[in-house]
């Protein structure tokens, strides 16, 4: 513990000390029986826009974005700035479809969207693909978020053996769990308007006092190599890095709100209406990921990965280290543990999203489904608060034991799988002109497509699809769900034809998808 | 607060503006270039910023257009 920065430390402590009594005292704001899962899991739906927006904004903004997406644009240059596209076009698939689904699982009291295709298409096994998928794509998740707290507190200079080197992670997942058990989203969503107000003054900070201090951003951008600098243009017979660039955004936001955690902070908003203003002012936060994105410019141009004080964090955590290890080296000590808090902060919000997702996940649609077909309300809240601290643990147990290239790479698959859920969930919103087993036959095929083609692709997200001469490298996510659409499309009369008896129910009406 | 809007589900002419967001921002042959720089930052980024911009007014238009 030699290179412990005290002011640092102090700072960074006192605001997680404040944000463990916000989550606790949380329970108490616009109160509601917490022996309800929608009171619990869904704060209620009694969020209004701004909540909303802060809430929504916590969870897809995490603490892992404010690492990872410098850290790209450091080692990889222009590609990384697909997320700024990807949050363009976010946007308006919020706008659309997300109102209509709102509506219908405030109507029927759906939790989760395996909730909505179970009664939709009336089939559990379906239902009960929807929700693992879920889960088994949020779980790397809340892993990766445990890395952006390591990062932070590896770089306040915290360091250890043995236990007392994983300690401080595991008593931020002790206060998380607590936190979250015991207030459920009330928690996050209370704590994500304290680490947004951090995240935006550390942005802003960042882009303004550094340029200056380095000399204005034409120098930073003289700095960067040739080959960062832009997309490479594709040579013949391939659309290059331009298909790649375009489908990763493209893919990424159709892929994100069917993540269980974003749809969670989509369905606790208290209308549509809610949903749809928040469309436009979300924004917000895409503009600070851009500059945010600029920022792994300003680690190049800073030089910090040749300084010999940082050569031993950026052994420990490669890129993902450009970040620290350039707040370390142009801000004041007091400010780097306010700027260190908001990214430690910032993994807390989205973990406890996620957990609190996860649950709902495996209360409504597997214990309920198939284990206690009637519990009381009491049991199933109950059931839900014990099943995030599992969730929470099996995450923290991932991360201390197996490599964190693995936690990168699941979440790479998951996301792989999440989208496979689209033509069941986002479709499904607007018809339900699909038959229940192509569905189930599209998503299979889509996830086991998606799986081999991403380990062929030596677990990189893009995929060199070859037609007739030509490549067009795109993600892999993108491609099989196009593949994953197209059989359950042809499939569907197929299967209508088959199926001897009446279709099954479904259960909402046309007029439940709109206000 | 108003409750008797628009049904989301239907189309309106306002949502091509949600399709030029879309074509502008995933073609990147339109914006693949270093110039003309803005100060000192590369055609390429100050071009993506500016239609997070955009892409907000463009999402406020269509909401206060289809929400009667």
């Amino acid at each position: 513990m030699q290179n412990v920065n005290w002011v640092s430390l102090s700072v960074f402590l006192v605001l997680f000390a404040f944000i463990t009594w916000l989550g606790f005292a949380a329970a108490k704001w616009r109160q509601g029986d917490l022996d309800q899962l929608h009171e619990w899991g869904l704060g209620g739906r009694r969020f209004g826009t701004v909540v909303t927006w802060f809430l929504v904004g916590g969870d897809l903004y995490t603490a892992y974005t404010f690492i990872a997406v410098p850290a790209l644009a450091f080692g990889a240059g222009a590609i990384a700035f697909f997320a700024v596209p990807y949050t363009i076009v976010i946007y308006p698939i919020l706008f659309l479809a997300f109102p209509r689904l709102w509506n219908v699982c405030s109507k029927h009291r759906y939790i989760t969207a395996a909730d909505f295709v179970r009664g939709r298409f009336g089939n559990r096994w379906l239902a009960l693909a929807v929700a693992i998928t879920g889960i088994v794509a949020t779980m790397p998740y809340i892993a990766l978020q445990l890395v952006g707290i390591q990062v932070v507190v590896g770089a306040l200079g915290i360091s250890g053996t043995g236990l007392a080197a994983d300690l401080p992670l595991i008593i931020a997942f002790v206060i998380l769990a607590a936190f979250t058990y015991s207030s459920g989203l009330r928690a996050p969503a209370s704590i994500a308007i304290v680490k947004d107000i951090l995240i935006y003054v550390t942005a802003f900070a960042a882009v303004i006092v550094i340029p200056i201090e380095l000399g204005g951003f034409g120098k930073i951008f003289a700095a960067v190599p040739a080959q960062k600098l832009l997309l490479a243009v594709p040579g013949p017979n391939t659309t290059g890095a331009y298909s790649a660039y375009a489908t990763l955004a493209l893919g990424s936001a159709l892929a994100l709100f069917l993540y269980p955690h974003s749809l969670t902070g989509i369905l606790s908003a208290s209308s549509g209406h809610a949903i749809r203003r928040n469309a436009a002012m979300l924004p917000g936060y895409s503009f600070m990921l851009g500059l945010l994105a600029l920022v792994g410019f300003f680690a190049i141009a800073a030089g910090v990965s040749t300084l010999p004080e940082y050569a031993a964090g950026f052994k420990q955590f490669g890129n993902n280290f450009a970040v620290p290890a350039l707040f370390l080296h142009s801000f004041p000590p007091w400010f780097v543990g306010f700027a260190f808090a908001a990214i430690g902060i910032g993994a807390l919000v989205p973990a406890a999203i996620m957990s609190i997702a996860a649950s709902n996940l495996y209360t409504r649609n597997i214990h309920r489904e198939f284990l206690n077909k009637t519990p009381t309300d009491r049991q199933e809240a109950q059931i839900a608060k014990w099943v995030s601290l599992i969730v929470k643990l099996g995450a923290l147990v991932f991360i201390l034991f197996v490599p964190t290239q693995y936690a990168i790479q699941l979440q790479l698959l998951g996301g792989i799988w999440i989208i496979q859920t689209l033509p069941a969930v986002l479709l499904g919103a607007y018809t339900r002109w699909f038959n229940d087993w192509a569905l189930l036959v599209g998503w299979a095929a889509g996830s086991i497509a998606g799986t081999a083609m991403a380990i062929a692709a030596n677990l990189t997200p893009t995929f060199p699809v070859a037609i007739a001469g030509h490549t067009f490298p795109g993600y892999t996510a993108l491609y099989t769900v196009v593949l994953n659409l197209l059989l359950t499309v042809v499939l569907t009369p197929v299967f209508n034809m088959m199926r001897a008896g009446q279709a099954p129910v479904d259960e909402t009406a046309a007029a439940d998808y709109f206000s | 607060m108003n409750n008797t809007h628009n049904q989301p589900g239907k189309w309106s002419w306002w949502y091509l503006l949600f399709v030029i967001q879309f074509v502008v921002v995933l073609w990147p042959p339109f914006y693949n270039f270093a110039e003309p720089y803005w100060l000192g930052i590369p055609f390429f980024y100050w071009y993506q910023l500016l239609w997070v911009l955009i892409g907000a007014v463009f999402t406020a238009i269509v909401y206060f257009a289809t929400d009667k």
